[in-house]
């Protein structure tokens, strides 16, 4: 069976080449397709690409060039060259001879620009004998081309070279043998196997060339044929409503349409004789009732086709069938399509789970990591300060000029981050001297001077950096994801962050529990009068403590900067929520703020897999739980008992 | 035999006074009824300004007497906008509609009517029935009901919950930006029926008065605005002065000693709040029509700050002292912001107005809180010998959450 | 209080009779583009190329004899003073025209104001249409020069069967996928091969619903993204793409809003082969795209500045006032309008941009592919494209036309043959 298919196949793609034959220099291709070549259109430019394939490696390098965008015409002749990159200039090759045509620089070469679906066909066209390709690299780029773009005649091709080297092209190749046997092969057996072979997989491409096969037509009949493979038959009213059943029928010219309002009116307007309508008056027709009696004597006079009544169509509607019929016409293969698929579905749920929680893991830290250094000021010292968002703003900027001096991202990135905590670190002990330590008694006074700083700032960034969005490049090795499967993956970057906030976690119950400082700086909290008088500074550590909070703002800034955005307004996208993150959690307690941190991330991300369409209503309806979930425990989560304002 | 309410508050004579002087006097030099030195569009922004101030009053009932930093107070100012929107819109658009529906050779149903309504209200957004919230929107009486009673009651469900669970201070005021935010995030959804991001536009053609030009709407407006500021200055100088403004005031300084007292300060802070959602709401059912547009970025938290900040600059606790904080601040804005202000050339480096006013606008505010907490009222306290009683500095009670003794003055 | 408001008034009126004093033998336009607040870096651009459109002209030698003169104001990014400002430009400043307006709502929130005083307003950016008045000369493109190009192709190109439309929330992406939807559903496509997702402006946090869209390909079709996501947002949304791997190959994404500038903010290597579809590229091979890039070097003294789409809107819209008030022979605004309808004025990326009878104008419609520099590579081009006002693809505004000289109309219903209105209804 399958030595039929593979010399189909190989008739298939040997046809072409030998009708060709005769024309097959490149030259004469060429001449005979420029236009096509210059200007090519994904749904025209096939037989051209199969054309300059037939005629030998020069044609396939061609080919390649045009495929990366390398061939281009010269403007002093419009010869056709392929024009390979060489320093700043062009080295030229006749793209029809091969020969050498030396260097020139590049305003002297338009280059053609092929879209990527040219290019895709071009890679797929080439794809076939690439299979067999002494690189790795060419076979590894086939096998990729294929699996977007494969087809009958390329399962053949690709049987032929299923031998590898590599063991995982080797593996890949075998993979795409049977998903490509799935879809093309043309015996059931041989399908239905295939399907079976992959037990349980999940993947996209599994899934990709199952789900083709169980596409639907939805159709009315009044007889089922007997050799359709129907899929399901609907009942009118419940899996289908009553009008677009009937719609159908109408669509399909197998029934009258019923009267709309518009047709009706439109009737009317037609027969207005003498100022009336079917013998009522037109003034009076501004009325449902009024139309219908007009269009009734309409009708009775015969003037006008009678629309169908509802008995009409419910007759109609019994008379047909209404059916979704598969387009694949063996049942067997599309009952063992719905098995296989239906094997997949729990997995895929639970896979589809997963992703999400870690989207909402990711999410918390990120609130988490903005609100940290708001656990300190608001949370242990309770200061209420509205610029901590212009601090976490001041850290993103401060990684993009560390960006502009050290191109190296890892090291810039390894700069950036103890200079970020270092500028406000800095601009906290500086709010907190002048301005803060002014206003301790009167925390809405702080709230309202502290939001005149956060005013004042934000526009300081847009005079100094401007509103635009600057951009803050993550090194390379953060780049991609950590990919499990098809479905649940994150990227590093995200990972980094929940890292990040992890070790800022850990720091901020070290210095609270482990050290001098975090000792001095409870006494102060809950009692400045007697830390003093045992000898500590309330004003120092004040300082300090406002300092650390801030800090953290700074190296949180630089961590959101790298996976998402700078520009001025980053602060206040975080203000809020990441105030909501400390009260939810409840004030004073680092636990509280990541119980609060993960239940807004969750809470998040659980709305918006139930309205996938609306990310802003996800946001809407979390602020306002958050509102109520307050009035009902003004405390938070975890509430700080008694005096203690620290605890961990 | 008490004295009437304006004999024990001579400033509120004066205030009436200065403003029925300046409402002449603008008057005569409008466009519209006079020389023609203000234009029509400086008149709107006088208008628009006093509707500001009369926001401001109703903020400084709640934040200077009772004591809550409330930050959502732009909420009840948009809502009052959109409900008399809603109407503007309608109203306008019937009109258009019944006249190119008139000629047709059949006339059009109520239904007809309804739904070439709808399609141009809401076309932009996608929709052409009318969304169930707009089920007042034909009736003026019915949407000015609705400027009232829905900021009342969004204030009253919220106050209650909030004051209810003793959510009080800087916990409160984050409440109260929560409040904002989430209202502000909902209307600029599409699905919201206000029209999303757009919002109700064309405000400024009143219905029934096209005729009327805008040079003389202008000044009715402005008369309309300066008749509401005088009367919810005189309403809230009344609840301010009695036997309620002294409990509420006793509120603020130290809400525990009031509650041992007897005082149910739950209902009070609950009637303040109210009252000044229903007194914004009017205030702003008053701006937009003068303002044209209204959509969900007027109702973002910085609007409510901004709130804050001028009757902070003004002066709170004093009535006058928050008319002065938002007509001079936000006129000061718009001069500044308006490219009006004249570039100052230091040599190295040329100050543009447009982009240093926020920064000043935020240190002054700072400077404001840290140096005259009493504000620009400061200066009339010191010109009418008002002096705080010397306390040496002890707080007037325990609460810190409180304003102290600065403010007890009164 | 009343000394001190007075005090303004008077100083912002004597300043404006000043500014009417000495003005008298110059031809006024209005700049209404917003220097400060959050679309200050969009419009700031435009602001500058009137400028510079305005000395090239005072260079010749001025108009009717008379130099021009530019009155710039900041409608600061507040939609309701951009009415204010509109209307101080038209009766106090007595400019003849303006240029200005980048956002849907601030065009909404000038209508009424300069319908009501008769002035002329020149409209430079790509809009979601469903709007034609008697005073706005649109020459940014209309959904039908932008959007369904770009659908058809990545239909016929890329081969796209199963459709993400992905957009910030605000009215122009919500009207352009209302009317893709119905174009698709038009084409064939089912309603269940179309995703549509919303998120609030500057959204950061992407990760989900690019899994979502990297799930719709389980169906074996091939999956393309239409982003009409805005401004900032889209930084997050294209290093969420390059970190899930997203390839162009693979996913296509065809935007609406990004252009030169807003790559701008990017490392744009992960993007290689991503789409943008505008009506101008700065990669434009063309002479008169050269020399205006020379141009705008000069005249910025900034010789990377990049140019856009809307700064070639703004240069057709100012020479197509200046041809109309030639013809014309006056700069008043009926007049004018009279005049413009029919002109035509070079595009720089060739071709001739003709003002319709529906205030819109012609543009050829071009498609990019993103390089590794942040320009683009213009992939397809167009022959000019007349613009429409009333979509031909939502059942409501199919049988609207709108038709100025002939119907003095902006809004024609063409089944009862009768003007819906005159006016906008905002």
């Amino acid at each position: 069976m399958r030595s039929i298919v593979l010399v189909l196949a190989l008739l298939a793609l040997v046809l072409p080449l030998s009708a060709r034959a005769q024309t097959a220099d490149l030259a004469g291709v060429i001449a005979q397709y420029r236009d096509q070549i210059e200007k090519p259109s994904r749904q025209t430019v096939e037989p051209v690409v199969a054309a300059i394939a037939a005629t030998g490696p020069q044609g396939a390098a061609l080919l390649q060039a045009w495929g990366d965008r390398l061939l281009g015409l010269r403007k002093s002749d419009g010869r056709l060259v392929i024009a390979a990159p060489e320093g700043d200039a062009l080295h030229l090759t006749d793209a029809a001879t091969g020969a050498d045509l030396g260097p020139a620089p590049e305003d002297q070469v338009t280059l053609l620009r092929p879209n990527s679906g040219v290019r895709g066909l071009i890679s797929a066209a080439m794809a076939g004998s690439a299979l067999s390709d002494p690189d790795p690299k060419r076979r590894a780029e086939a096998l990729e081309a294929l699996s977007r773009k494969g087809d009958a005649a390329q399962l053949g091709l690709l049987r032929q070279a299923m031998d590898d080297p590599d063991p995982t092209l080797a593996a890949r190749k075998q993979r795409l043998e049977r998903l490509l046997t799935i879809q093309y092969d043309t015996d059931p057996a041989a399908r239905i196997a295939a399907m079976q072979s992959f037990g349980g997989d999940t993947s996209l491409e599994f899934r990709a060339s199952l789900n083709p096969i169980l596409t639907t037509r939805r159709v009315a009949l009044e007889t089922i044929p007997a050799d359709a493979n129907v899929a399901d038959e609907l009942a009118v009213g419940s899996d289908i409503p009553r009008d677009a059943a009937y719609a159908m029928l109408v669509d399909a010219g197998l029934a009258p349409a019923r009267l709309t309002p518009q047709a009706e009116r439109a009737t009317l307007a037609q027969h207005i004789v003498n100022g009336m309508v079917g013998g009522v008056p037109v003034i009076e027709l501004g009325d449902e009732a009024a139309r219908d009696r007009a269009y009734t004597a309409l009708e009775g006079q015969g003037l006008v086709q009678p629309a169908a009544s509802e008995d009409e169509v419910t007759a109609a509607l019994d008379r047909f069938h209404f059916l979704d019929v598969y387009a694949e016409p063996n049942a067997d293969v599309t009952a063992a399509a719905r098995a296989a698929l239906r094997g997949t579905e729990t997995r895929i749920g639970l896979m589809q789970a997963a992703d999400l929680s870690l989207d909402a893991l990711s999410l918390a830290s990120i609130y988490f990591l903005a609100a940290i250094g708001l656990a300190i000021t608001f949370g242990v010292m309770g200061v209420i300060n509205m610029a901590h968002g212009e601090f976490i703003m001041m850290g993103a900027y401060t990684g993009y000029v560390v960006q502009q001096f050290i191109s190296d991202k890892t090291i810039s990135l390894i700069v950036a981050l103890p200079l970020a905590f270092a500028v406000t670190f800095a601009a906290g002990v500086a709010l907190e001297r002048l301005v803060i330590r002014h206003l301790y008694k009167r925390p809405l006074e702080t709230l309202l001077a502290t939001f005149g700083v956060s005013i004042a700032l934000q526009q300081l960034a847009k005079n100094i950096f401007g509103t635009q969005a600057r951009p803050l490049t993550s090194p390379g090795w953060l780049d991609g994801a950590l990919t499990f499967n098809d479905i649940v993956s994150i990227s590093y970057i995200r990972i980094a962050i929940f890292v990040l906030a992890l070790v800022f976690l850990g720091l901020y119950l070290f210095i609270m529990n482990r050290t001098r400082l975090g000792l001095e700086v409870r006494a102060v909290t809950q009692n400045p009068g007697m830390a003093a008088s045992m000898g500590i500074s309330p004003d120092r550590i004040n300082m300090l403590t406002f300092g650390l909070g801030s800090g953290i703002a700074g190296i949180a800034g630089v961590a959101i900067g790298l996976f998402a955005k700078v520009t001025s307004e980053l602060g206040s996208d975080y203000i809020v929520q990441s105030f909501m993150t400390v009260v939810v959690g409840g004030v004073g307690n680092i636990w509280g703020t990541l119980a609060g941190a993960a239940l807004i991330g969750f809470l998040q991300k659980g709305i918006e897999w139930f309205n996938p369409a609306n990310t802003l209503a996800a946001q809407t309806y979390m602020i306002l739980f958050i509102i109520i979930f307050i009035q009902f425990r003004p405390r938070g989560i975890i509430a700080a008992k008694g005096r203690a304002a620290v605890g961990a | 035999m008490r004295k009437p309410l304006v004999l024990r508050h001579p400033s509120i004579l004066v205030f009436l006074a200065v403003l029925a002087v300046f409402t002449v006097g603008v008057t005569i030099l409008s466009t519209g009824y006079g020389t023609g030195v203000i234009s029509t569009s400086m008149v709107k922004t006088l208008g628009k300004t006093l509707c500001l101030a009369l926001a401001a009053v109703a903020m400084d009932l709640v934040w200077g007497y009772a004591g809550i930093l409330s930050l959502g107070q732009m909420a009840f100012f948009a809502l009052g906008g959109y409900m008399i929107g809603m109407w503007l819109m309608v109203a306008r658009t019937e009109t258009i509609v019944t006249g190119s529906l008139a000629n047709l050779p059949i006339p059009p149903t109520a239904a007809e009517i309804n739904q070439a309504v709808a399609t141009q209200i809401f076309g932009v957004v996608g929709s052409d029935q009318f969304p169930a919230i707009w089920f007042l929107s034909g009736s003026l009486i019915g949407q000015l009901a609705l400027v009232v009673l829905v900021p009342g009651l969004l204030a009253l469900v919220f106050g209650w919950l909030a004051f209810r669970s003793r959510v009080n201070g800087v916990y409160l005021s984050i409440l109260t930006q929560a409040m904002t935010l989430a209202l502000a995030l909902y209307l600029f959804q599409n699905d919201s029926g206000l029209r999303g991001n757009n919002g109700l536009s064309g405000l400024q053609n009143i219905p029934g008065l096209d005729a009327v030009p805008q040079e003389s709407l202008s000044i009715w407006f402005f008369w309309a605005s300066a008749v509401a500021l005088g009367l919810g200055y005189l309403l809230v100088s009344w609840v301010a002065s009695g036997k309620f403004g002294s409990v509420t005031r006793a509120i603020r300084d130290d809400e525990a000693r009031v509650r041992f007292l007897g005082y149910s300060v739950e209902s009070y802070k609950l009637v303040v709040f109210t009252l000044a959602a229903v007194i914004t709401g009017i205030a702003g059912a008053l701006y937009y029509p003068q303002a044209g547009i209204i959509n969900p970025a007027e109702l973002a938290p910085i609007a409510s700050i901004y709130l804050a900040v001028w009757v902070a600059i003004g002066g709170r606790g004093r009535l006058y002292g928050a008319v002065i904080g938002a007509i001079v601040v936000s006129m000061l804005s718009s001069w500044f912001t308006g490219g009006r202000a004249p570039d100052v050339n230091l040599g190295f480096y040329t100050i543009k107005w447009v982009d240093w006013w926020q920064v000043l606008l935020g240190l002054s505010f700072v400077l404001v809180t840290l140096f005259a907490p009493k504000g620009i009222s400061g200066i009339f306290d010191a010109l009418a010998h008002l002096r705080p009683p010397r306390r040496g500095g002890t707080p007037l009670g325990p609460d810190m959450g409180a304003l102290q003794e600065r403010e007890a003055v009164e | 209080m009343n000394r001190i408001t007075t005090a303004f008034a008077a100083a912002a009126v004597s300043a404006g009779l000043a500014g009417a004093a000495w003005a008298e033998d110059t031809i006024k336009i209005g700049v209404l583009h917003s220097l400060s607040g959050t679309m200050a870096i969009s419009e700031t651009t435009l602001k500058d190329t009137v400028l510079m459109m305005v000395d090239q002209q005072n260079a010749k030698g001025g108009l009717l004899g008379k130099k021009i003169e530019a009155v710039v104001v900041d409608p600061a990014s507040d939609w309701p003073l951009f009415a204010e400002k509109a209307r101080e430009l038209i009766s106090v400043n007595k400019v003849d025209a303006i240029f200005g307006c980048w956002t849907s709502v601030s065009r909404k929130s000038v209508l009424p104001v300069i319908e009501e005083l008769n002035g002329l307003l020149f409209y430079p950016v790509q809009y979601e249409g469903e709007e034609s008045s008697k005073n706005v000369i649109y020459t940014g493109a209309a959904p039908n020069q932008q959007a369904i190009p770009a659908v058809d192709y990545m239909m016929n190109e890329l081969g796209v069967e199963k459709w993400a439309l992905l957009g910030t929330d605000y009215v122009y992406p919500r009207t352009t996928n209302n009317i893709l939807e119905s174009y698709l559903a038009g084409k064939g496509v089912k309603k269940e091969d179309i995703f549509v997702n919303y998120t609030p402006f500057g959204h950061s946090d992407w990760s989900k619903i690019v899994a979502d869209v990297v799930a719709l390909g389980a169906d074996g079709k091939k999956v393309g993204v239409v982003s009409t996501i805005n401004g900032d947002a889209n930084i997050g949304f294209y290093k969420e793409l390059a970190a899930a791997g997203v390839s162009a190959d693979d996913i296509p994404v065809m935007a609406f809003s990004v252009g030169e500038e807003e790559l701008a903010g990017l490392d744009t290597t992960n993007l290689v082969g991503h789409l943008a579809a505008w009506n101008y590229f700065e990669s434009a091979d063309t002479p008169a795209n050269k020399a205006f890039i020379d141009e705008w070097h000069k005249f910025t003294k900034n010789p990377k500045r990049v140019t856009n789409d809307p700064m070639e809107a703004t240069m057709i819209g100012f020479n197509l006032w200046v041809k109309a008030v030639e013809k014309a022979g006056s700069t008043d605004t009926d007049k004018v309008l009279d005049a413009i309808v029919g002109l035509e004025t070079p595009n720089l990326t060739g071709g001739e941009a003709k003002v319709l009878p529906n205030h819109h104008i012609t543009k050829p419609v071009l498609i990019g592919e993103i390089r590794k520099d942040g320009q683009f590579d213009i992939v397809s081009q167009t022959k000019e494209v007349a613009g429409d006002a009333w979509t031909d693809f939502l059942p409501a505004s199919a049988k609207l036309d709108s038709d100025w000289p002939d119907k003095k109309c902006g809004m024609w219903n063409t089944e009862t043959n009768s003007c819906v209105q005159i006016k906008s209804n905002y």
